[in-house]
């Protein structure tokens, strides 16, 4: 069972009190930009066995969106972290860093 | 104006544990800036209650402030005094950017009353949150679910736990309750 900690009301939430909302950090390409920028937008997502990064949101408690750090091959949580971020925050990355040395996922590392 | 009736008409589940459906209660959902003095003033001005902190309930008589979310509070008073105090919100937080919206018709109220361990079980039985009298004590809320549907429960007192939950689901939430509690004490909670 995975446990997140809501990083706007506190909660220990468990999976069932939330619901996952797919890759964190995506860039939006909308009307105007390339087929290959729209399709990789559309599309192309990571499926990593390790570090991932993922939006969250607090269903069953505050209703906020969240950015999670965890890796999926042993559900170990590195953090959450605010959803009005654009990358990982420092201590969050510093934190992974810790774990699994040498991880990187898109552009972050 | 036709008379208020509740959800369930005061539905009631006897037993060592008791589950009864209290209203109607007013009840406002109030959103903006939590931290703004202009805002807590606002509130107490209506209730008498201070803003609550981060997962906190606060009481002033029969009103109560609930904290929902970091920019939402649950403010419960007579239902009769509604529409007077959404007024009063609606003159007193005029130009910020705010909301208060009259909810006491689209929600429901329950109160479990027993002995203060086994009240604790049978919310426990139901939700997947810690109600351990160390993880939850008088003065805060918790929002979460009631097996499928969402609800936020407090203690009044050892003992009484009160439940908000939609109106649409009030009955499914009461068996539930019901169901619970006629199943008897589980004994986790050594708590009196």
């Amino acid at each position: 069972m995975l446990t997140l900690q809501c990083p706007y009301c506190g909660v220990m939430a468990e999976e069932t009190e939330l619901h996952a909302g797919g890759e964190a950090h995506l860039k939006r390409f909308g009307p105007g930009s390339s087929d290959e920028d729209f399709e990789t937008y559309m599309f192309m997502r990571e499926n990593p066995k390790g570090v991932h990064f993922e939006r969250w949101r607090h269903v069953n408690g505050c209703g906020k969106w969240f950015h999670a750090a965890r890796c999926t091959a042993t559900l170990e949580v590195f953090g959450t972290y605010s959803a009005q971020v654009s990358e990982p925050p420092q201590q969050i990355k510093d934190a992974i860093t810790a774990k699994r040395p040498g991880w990187s996922w898109r552009n972050f590392a | 104006m036709s008379e208020a009736v509740s959800a369930l008409n005061n539905a009631y589940a006897k037993g060592a544990i008791t589950v009864q459906e209290v209203g109607p209660q007013g009840m406002i959902t109030l959103r903006g800036d939590l931290s703004d003095a202009a805002f807590g003033a606002a509130v107490a001005q209506v209730t008498g209650a201070s803003v609550p902190g981060q997962r906190k309930i606060t009481h002033a008589g029969a009103n109560a402030v609930a904290w929902m979310s970091p920019d939402e509070l649950l403010i419960l008073l007579p239902y009769a005094e509604v529409g007077a105090a959404v007024s009063s919100l609606n003159a007193a937080l005029a130009g910020t950017h705010f909301l208060a919206v009259n909810v006491s018709d689209a929600r429901a109220l329950f109160r479990v009353t027993g002995k203060p361990g086994p009240v604790r079980e049978v919310i426990a039985k139901l939700a997947p949150a810690d109600l351990s009298p160390d993880a939850f004590a008088l003065g805060d809320i918790r929002r979460t679910r009631l097996a499928q549907v969402a609800a936020a429960f407090w203690l009044t007192q050892e003992g009484e736990a009160n439940l908000v939950c939609f109106r649409s689901v009030a009955r499914y939430a009461f068996d539930l309750l019901a169901t619970s509690a006629a199943a008897g004490p589980v004994g986790f909670f050594r708590q009196g």
